[in-house]
This record gives C-alpha cells, sequence and structure tokens, in this order.
C-alpha cells in the first residue's frame, strides 16, 4: 500500500447517498401533502419516518374512519417482495399460515416464528401473482429472510422506500375509490386485491386494513405516490375524507382487537429478556398453526410446547368496568396476585366500553378466567388516582361491524 | 515513627478510588506516586502551551457511575460528555458511519449492504444479553473456586444461578463467546467487509491478539459493558481530559483528609515475618504502614517490589507467566486547525466521534502480523479522535488535540528495545496514514507526544506497556485473575493488597478493581462500609 498518495473522495451512487445523515427522519413520498395538513405539527418517529400522531384533531380523526373515509399513510411499513418459481413453498416454509391456501388476489394476516417458536413478527402476505408476494411488517427481516430461502429458487427484496402504500379506512372509502374511477373495485370482497391502471403506473388495490371497519389499503410505486393522493382527495371531497395521524387509528385498531408488534408483545429480535419471547399461542396466534401443513419454521417447538403444556402466557381482550382507561395497568388475581399487564387499553366510542389488551401468565387467562382486576393509576393534577376495577375476559374483536365484511359495499 | 493504617502504592484511578473508599471509613492512608503527577494511564498533561493532552486513556465508559456518586466526583469536577459514534474510512474514498440514531445507522449500512443493515438489531440483541450476563459481576468480588467459606460458595452459586438462568441457546452462545474470535463472531451476522471491520476493532483495543485469534469476541464485551449515564455502551469524553477522573478523584480524596506523596518511587514493600509493614522509597525513605495496597501491575508488584524469597514458588511462577504483552502506542498531537477529510461532508458529525482507516479484518490481522514478527504495524489501525470539537478546555478556540490510539507496537523490536529512531519510525506511519486522507494534515502539527510501550512502561509503569495491566484472555478473567487463588485482592503476604487493573475485572478506566479492593480490605479490617453503594441493578 502506498503510504504518500492521497485517496480521492469517491462519486459513485454509494457516495452520494451519505447525505441521509442530514435527514435522519425521512419525508414519506406523501409528505408534501401530509405537511400541508399537519396542523398539530405532532411528529413521531415510525421506522425512520416523520409521521403525525395527529393531524388536526385527534378526537375528530378518530370519527373521521367511523363515519367518513380516513386517509392514512402507511408507506413507513416494512415491504418485502418475494418473488420465484418456489416463491410459495419458500413462504409456506417460513410463515405460518398455509400458503398453498393462500389463492393469486388474495391476502392474508400471518405471522413467523423463529426455530424455538417465538414469534418474530407479524404481518400481511399479499398474493399478487402465482409466483410474486409482497410480505409487509413492523420489523426487520432481511437476514431472516434471505437466510431461510437458501435452496430455494426464490428472490427477497426489500422495497420499502420504493413502494407508497396508503389505507383508506370508514363506510364511505369505497364510495370514493368507486368515485376516483377504480372501475371493478366493488367485486372486491374482504382479503381480496386487484390491479388498478393509475397515472401511467398500477396501484394494487386490497380490502385489507387495520381498523375494523370497510376499508381499502394501495401500493403505488413512489413516484406515483403524490397523484394517487391527489385522485383520492379529489373523489372523496363530497364523502368527507380526511387525512389522519396515528393516534385516531390506534383507537380503532384497538376495537377491531388487533395487537400491534413490539407494543403488546416483544418480538424476538428485539428481546433482550428471554422471557419476553412469546410463541403464537401466548399472543392470540394461534389459529394461524396448522400443524397438518408441511414443515414450517418453529413447527417442532411450537407443537411440543402445546404438547408439553408448556405455553406460559397467553394475550386476552378485557372488559374493565366504569370509563378511565387501564392502559399499562398491572392486572390482579383476586385483588392481590400480580397475573400480567395491560399493553394497551381505551374507551370505545363505538361499542361504549371501557376495553384493553392484556399479557397474563397462565392458568389466569386460560383455565382461571374469574376474579380479575387491573389496578389503574390514573394521574389527576399531580395526583395518583388509585382505582381497582373489575376485568372481565371478552372475544375480539371488541366492536363488530356489517358494513366491513358486505358484498357489495354500501355507499356509506 | 508514623504508621499510616494504608499505604498505597501508586495514584493511578484505580489506587485512587481504592484510597478514598479506605480514608472515607476513617482510615489514615497515604498515596505515594512516583510520578510527579497523578493519574497514571488517566492522566491530562499540558506538554506544549495551551494544549492539554490524554496522554494515554482518553474515552470514558467503563468507569463505574456508582463510584462517581460515592466519592462525589461531580463535586470535584468530573464531567463526562458523550458523543456521535464514528466512521471507518475506506481505500475507495467513501466512508462507513455509525450513528447514535437508530435509523441513521440503518441506512448508513444500508449504502454498504441491505442485509447488514437490518442484521444490526440482532447483532445488538446479542451482544447486549451478554453485557447483561457480565455487569452484575464487575462490582463483586469473584469467588474462589477452591475455597469451600460459605462465602465463596455463595458466590459460586450466584455465578450458577446467573448461568442457569439463561436458555440452552443463550449458555452455549456465552460459553462461545467467552472463548471464539471477534471474526468468527461477526461472521455470523455480517457479510460485509468494512462492517464487520468496524465492528472487529473493539475486539482487538489494547490487546495482543488478531482478529482472528480466539478470546477476541471477550475483548468487544469488554469495551460494549460500560456506560454514559446509562446508556449502556455509550462511550464518552471527560471534560479537561482523562485527567479530569483522576484530578477529581485526587480532590476527593484530600477534602476526606487523605495525604498523596508524589515523586515517591517505591522501591521495595517492607516485610517482616512474612507481613507487610510498609514502603521503603528509592530514596531509602522507610514508611510505615499497617497495610500496603499495590496499584501498580501484579509482574512489577510481586517481580519487582517483593524480594523472590517472600512468595510461594508457584504463585512467582504463575505471575511470572501473566500474560501482560505490551500491542499498542499512542500519538498526541496539538494541531492548529481542525483538519479537514475530504471524504466526509464538511457539517458530518463524524468529525466529532473516533475516526478509523482499518476497513477490513484482513488488514487488522496483517496489522497484527507485524507484531508477531517483533515490529509495529507498517499499516496500523487507529482509533482516532478529536475530543476538542466537543471539550472546548483542551486547546484554544479553533486549534485542535487529537488523539491516536494505534495498534500494533510490540514490547520490544526484534528482540531488542526500542529507539529513539524505531519512534520516530513508529511516528511516521501514524502520520502518513492521517495524511493519506487528510491533505495538508502535517502542515497543521503543532506539537506531537509519541508514546511506544517503551514510553509507557517508563512512565506509567504499566509492564510491557499493556495497557488493561494484563491481558483478558478467558485464562486471566474472574477467579483466574490475575492467578487462580489470589483474585480477591489479597496476595500471599499477609497485609499486601492489590488493586490495579491486573484484578478482577481487569483494564480500562473502570474503578471497579480499587473499590472491590477496599471492600475487602475494609471487610478484612471488619470495619463497615455504608459509604459505598451497591452495584447499581441491570433489570
Ligand atoms: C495508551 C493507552 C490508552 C488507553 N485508552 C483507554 C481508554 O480510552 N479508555 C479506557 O477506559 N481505558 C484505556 N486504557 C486503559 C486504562 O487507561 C488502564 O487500564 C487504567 O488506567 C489502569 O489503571 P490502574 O489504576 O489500574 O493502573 P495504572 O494507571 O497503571 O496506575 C498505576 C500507578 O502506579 C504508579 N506506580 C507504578 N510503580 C510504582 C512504584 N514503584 N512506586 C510508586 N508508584 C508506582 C504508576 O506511576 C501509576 O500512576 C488505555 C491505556 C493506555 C496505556
Amino acid at each position: 500500500m502506498n503510504h504518500h498518495s492521497t485517496i480521492e473522495p469517491s462519486t459513485d451512487a454509494r457516495t452520494l447517498a451519505q447525505s441521509h445523515f442530514r435527514t435522519p427522519r425521512l419525508g414519506t413520498p406523501f409528505q408534501p401533502r401530509i405537511d400541508a395538513l399537519g396542523l398539530q405539527q405532532d411528529w413521531y418517529n415510525w421506522a425512520g419516518y416523520r409521521a403525525p400522531h395527529s393531524l388536526w384533531d385527534e378526537e375528530l380523526e378518530y370519527f373521521a374512519i367511523r363515519s367518513q373515509a380516513a386517509l392514512f399513510d402507511i408507506s413507513p411499513m416494512t415491504k418485502y417482495r418475494i418473488e420465484g418459481p418456489d416463491a410459495e413453498a419458500y413462504l409456506d416454509r417460513v410463515t405460518l399460515r398455509d400458503v398453498t391456501k393462500l389463492r393469486p388476489g388474495r391476502v392474508h394476516y400471518t405471522a413467523w416464528c423463529d426455530d424455538e417458536g417465538f414469534v418474530l413478527d407479524d404481518g400481511t402476505l399479499f398474493r399478487l401473482s402465482p409466483t410474486r408476494f409482497r410480505l409487509c411488517s413492523q420489523e426487520r427481516h432481511l437476514p431472516w429472510l434471505l437466510d431461510s430461502a437458501i435452496g430455494y429458487e426464490v428472490s427477497v427484496e426489500e422495497e420499502t422506500e420504493a413502494v407508497a402504500g396508503l389505507a383508506l379506512q370508514g363506510p364511505t372509502s369505497f364510495a370514493v375509490l368507486r368515485d376516483a374511477g377504480f372501475a371493478g373495485v366493488e367485486r372486491l370482497r374482504v382479503f381480496d386485491l386487484a390491479e388498478f391502471a393509475h397515472d401511467g403506473a398500477t396501484v394494487t388495490i386490497s380490502r385489507t386494513g387495520f381498523t375494523g371497519d370497510l376499508g381499502y389499503e394501495l401500493f403505488v410505486p413512489a413516484d406515483k405516490a403524490l397523484s394517487l393522493w391527489d385522485r383520492l382527495m379529489a373523489a372523496g371531497e363530497l364523502r368527507g375524507i380526511r387525512a389522519i395521524g396515528y393516534t385516531a387509528l390506534n383507537r380503532a385498531r384497538l376495537e377491531a382487537g388487533l395487537i400491534v408488534a413490539n407494543a403488546d408483545f416483544t418480538t424476538a429480535e428485539h428481546a433482550i429478556r428471554a422471557d419476553r419471547l412469546r410463541m403464537p399461542d401466548e399472543i392470540g396466534l394461534g389459529f394461524m398453526i396448522d400443524p397438518e401443513k408441511g414443515h414450517f419454521n418453529g413447527r417442532r417447538a411450537i407443537l411440543e410446547a402445546r404438547a408439553k403444556k408448556k405455553l406460559r402466557h397467553v394475550l386476552v381482550g378485557l372488559e374493565i368496568e366504569g370509563n378511565i382507561p387501564a392502559e399499562h395497568a398491572i392486572v390482579y388475581y383476586k385483588k392481590s396476585q400480580e397475573v400480567g399487564l395491560v399493553s394497551a387499553a381505551i374507551w370505545s366510542p363505538m361499542a361504549k366500553r371501557n376495553i384493553a389488551l392484556a399479557s397474563l401468565q397462565r392458568p389466569y387467562g386460560d383455565a382461571i378466567v374469574d376474579d380479575l382486576w387491573v389496578e389503574i393509576y390514573a394521574m389527576r393534577e399531580l395526583q395518583y388516582q388509585k382505582l381497582m376495577k373489575k376485568a372481565k375476559i371478552v372475544p375480539r374483536p371488541f366492536i363488530k361491524l356489517d358494513r366491513r365484511t358486505a358484498n357489495p359495499p354500501a355507499d356509506f | 515513627m508514623k504508621a499510616w493504617d494504608a499505604i498505597v502504592i501508586g495514584g493511578g484511578h484505580n489506587g485512587l478510588v481504592n484510597a478514598c473508599y479506605l480514608q472515607r471509613a476513617g482510615l489514615d492512608v497515604l498515596v505515594v506516586e512516583k510520578n510527579d503527577w497523578v493519574g497514571g494511564a488517566a492522566t491530562s498533561r499540558e506538554l506544549t502551551p495551551g494544549f492539554l493532552y490524554s496522554n494515554c486513556s482518553y474515552v470514558c465508559s467503563l468507569f463505574r457511575p456508582e463510584i462517581m456518586r460515592d466519592l462525589e466526583l461531580p463535586r470535584f469536577g468530573l464531567q463526562v460528555i458523550s458523543y456521535e459514534g464514528g466512521a471507518v474510512f475506506t481505500r475507495d474514498g467513501d466512508y462507513l458511519a455509525n450513528y447514535r440514531d437508530h435509523d441513521a445507522h440503518r441506512r448508513e449500512f444500508a449504502r454498504f449492504s441491505r442485509r447488514d443493515a437490518e442484521a444490526y438489531d440482532r447483532y445488538s440483541r446479542d451482544v447486549t444479553r451478554q453485557c447483561r450476563f457480565i455487569q452484575p459481576l464487575l462490582m463483586r468480588t469473584a469467588p474462589d473456586p477452591t475455597s469451600f467459606r460459605p462465602r465463596d460458595l455463595g458466590e459460586l452459586l450466584y455465578l450458577g444461578r446467573k448461568f442457569a438462568g439463561l436458555t440452552a441457546e443463550e449458555m452455549a452462545l456465552t460459553l462461545r463467546f467467552w472463548t471464539m474470535s471477534i471474526s468468527d463472531f461477526l461472521d455470523e451476522y455480517f457479510e460485509t467487509d468494512v462492517i464487520k471491520a468496524n465492528f472487529a476493532l473493539s475486539g482487538i483495543i489494547g490487546t495482543a491478539l488478531g482478529p482472528m485469534s480466539p478470546g477476541t469476541a471477550y475483548v468487544l464485551l469488554h469495551h460494549y459493558m460500560g456506560e454514559v449515564d446509562g446508556s449502556v455502551g455509550a462511550w464518552g469524553y471527560a471534560r479537561g481530559g482523562m485527567g479530569a477522573v483522576t484530578k477529581a478523584l485526587a480532590a476527593s480524596f484530600r477534602a476526606s483528609g487523605g495525604t498523596i506523596r508524589t515523586g515517591a518511587e517505591v522501591d521495595h514493600v517492607l516485610i517482616r515475618n512474612g507481613k507487610a509493614r510498609g514502603v521503603v522509597l528509592s530514596g531509602g525513605e522507610e514508611v510505615y504502614g499497617k497495610l500496603v495496597v499495590s496499584n501498580a501491575d501484579v509482574k512489577r508488584t510481586f517481580l519487582k517490589l517483593v524480594e523472590e524469597k517472600e512468595l510461594p514458588d508457584i504463585f512467582l511462577r504463575r505471575v511470572r507467566n501473566f500474560k501482560i504483552r505490551g500491542s499498542s502506542g499512542k500519538v498526541n498531537i496539538a494541531l492548529d486547525s481542525l483538519p479537514e477529510f475530504p471524504a466526509l461532508p464538511k457539517d458530518s458529525p463524524v468529525y466529532r466521534a473516533d475516526m478509523h482507516f482499518t476497513d477490513s479484518i484482513e488488514r487488522m490481522e496483517r496489522a497484527y502480523d507485524d507484531w508477531k514478527a517483533g515490529r509495529w504495524s507498517a499499516d496500523p489501525f487507529l482509533d482516532m479522535m478529536i475530543p476538542t470539537t466537543l471539550d472546548p478546555t483542551m486547546a484554544p478556540p479553533g486549534k485542535h488535540f487529537m488523539s491516536c490510539f494505534v495498534q500494533y507496537a510490540p514490547p520490544k523490536i526484534n528482540g531488542r528495545d526500542w529507539t529513539d529512531a524505531d519512534r520516530d519510525g513508529f511516528a511516521e506511519s501514524v502520520i502518513s496514514q492521517i495524511a493519506q486522507y487528510s491533505p495538508g494534515f502535517r502542515d497543521r502539527i503543532v506539537h506531537m507526544e509519541v508514546r511506544t510501550p517503551r514510553e509507557i512502561e517508563a512512565e506509567v509503569g504499566l509492564t510491557e506497556g499493556n495497557i488493561f495491566q494484563g491481558e483478558l484472555t478467558f485464562d486471566q478473567l474472574l477467579f483466574n485473575r490475575p492467578v487462580p487463588g489470589y483474585a480477591q485482592y489479597r496476595s500471599p503476604l499477609s497485609g499486601l493488597y492489590m488493586c490495579g487493573s491486573s484484578t478482577h475485572p481487569g483494564g480500562g478506566v473502570m474503578g471497579a478493581p480499587g473499590r472491590n479492593a477496599a471492600a475487602e480490605i475494609l471487610r478484612d479490617l471488619a470495619k463497615p462500609t455504608p459509604h459505598m453503594s451497591p452495584a447499581h441493578d441491570v433489570i
């Protein structure tokens, strides 16, 4: 090595990307529109993106979901493009649910585990064609997905930045799409997807969402994001369309009884403490496990835990007396023995009930379901009002809306 | 003639921590330090007007917060400031940075490999798990596995329980981790050379091993288990240089009534009837003490300061064989302006972080080959930083202090002693490497302090210039540090204790050896220790 020459800075694409350090919170492809509507300037960090907690009023944003149509930017969600002749077999091996039963043009909610049966993440799997899939999740898994691909004829590519995503949710969401000119969208049943023309490109629309309401998700190449936003906003003007932030969405998802990775459970690659790891049966995802399908990651450990009754936790829905949300409250048996923790809680405007998700230590929540209590510490003007409230285990979702599944979808 | 309650040989940070705890327990303590200043390898001196160096150690993370608090070090001026991650410059004119922001960090890695970018979380989870295993052991005396005292059995049980608390997979991982090479460990997570080199450096710093040598994964852990104000793994600058740590310790010690004599070299320990009675200074002066604590490394203490005939054979043999090979040097530079690095954007936070030029494990290993052959590395590994970008107290405005930790430098050159010409050649290897990435660098140099293992040994007294007072390999850790049977700060001689980095939990500016030794001494004296906080919880 020559010690006397100097090294010149390089100018290739990799070097040009250096400048990212100036924007640790990236904008999504929709950012110009969202910034214009973000009156509250109430941002949070969603996987490295600047995302709104609330745009104009978090309460009213929630009601936009339940009464009109709400537009929520889901671009920061991690997306992988999985393609190849073995894509189906590969995904069947990696994820819990039976991918051979997922037809092209369909979506399912699934999860995947490490070899010890602990949940790495949950997410949605879109089958775009017989050999092409999109996997969406909260966390990132490229090394896991690539290592698992050894021996399969399949390619796995991370496409988070290349693909923009929108959720359009609420009773008028169908009418908005129809009025925007997406002909044939009325044929989409829940968990169906189809491709539509948009601005010289293709938008994938699925009848899916995170609200328990009538709703759709739209994926489009990043450079067509703004024209898609404008198209929906224009069509939705007379249908009360509003952009919303995460706080409103979070209420809706809780009413729908849906869980969030690293909020309601800790994903295996982030769990530093070994006792925080969770098997699917411990976070309410046992229904995904199909012992009849072929081998899948974690199968042996999961079946053994079931057989030997080694499952130590259970995730339940709770209805709590009163109307004070029990967020992060401790759950007690007979008001004295600590048996679990509430991970999320709200007063549900739709159910008019005080609802919560909680993780309990079996047999509580499993064999023993009576005499459960939560201790709520409500801070009021610098004093904790401590309340011991009765909690009842109830099935999820906490609300069921007929309009979510109605066919054809109603106008409002 | 006055007999002190305790005499501490050496005013390194561990000697001072030890002295502080003993003094605060009501003992009358004297510290004798051979240099005209205190601090040992944690010292800051002004060698050219206006510039303060961190002459040896230069960054702080390991120093236990419990000790800072017990000894009221903030009151005596200690402030530790966190800094941004760092960067490795690559030979193609780019660099790989480490940013504190999680997503910036991921995007930076993704410039080189999307896969490696997403592998970081699992890597960091696994290293954090290992840190959590070791952290609680730092502030405890290691058990003696050959003893059947209830206390040792209790400690062994504690260790066993901690180990048993791991899952089978974690247990296997822990055992592998403590013995494998950093290169092999990183191969399990990453595929990109520069990304591996970026992490591997923590596995070789201060170590006479290469990144491919077994045992270097643990060394990485040793550099991750510290914290800055609860942020585990973070490193910071002591404001005013690393000497601020020992300045604050000395002030705290004096404020509690302790006495320090600088310029007082101990020639040997005074021993009568197998018991230490004091020390004899190099001028012949005898100073008496009821007990003597040595902050010097275990070789210096037992091979130079104690007569061989006073010590048992096996102990002596093990001390002679204690591995303490020097591997590093230091170049401290005063600069009249901030150097430019054309590869770095001008507003990059990396200027305020640590910089490296070794962009592959292979290059690190080749640098180590030179060490094995008895030469300084022709293409050395540098850990370089400019603390004055964050600390305004070390140089006049606009001027800078640059600290370069350099590896590898052997204790001897081809079996003979270092000469001044060797030292200059060593310095040139460093300057020319920096100048390759920073045009005009030489012209900015105002003053330079070059320290090979020769200078480090002569000044700090670190045998062979080993920065940790003994290598951090598994055979020399926990209950085997420094040697089996003597891991509890006591020695074969009654009244003679050890408190330096040669003892558990080892080197670095940590203070734990000094504190743990004080706890053992006070236990022998049956003195209560309400002034000693228990280790912070690891939850
Ligand atoms: C170049 C270099 C860079 C380093 N960088 C870092 C870093 O950035 N961060 C970090 O945490 N650690 C670093 N270290 C390691 C760390 O500095 C040392 O492990 C630590 O300071 C040792 O402290 P100590 O008190 O145990 O011993 P020492 O600091 O070695 O103290 C021993 C003292 O005893 C004195 N002494 C010896 N013999 C006699 C005698 N006969 N009579 C009287 N006095 C005597 C010595 O003068 C010295 O003051 C570095 C070390 C070196 C050498």
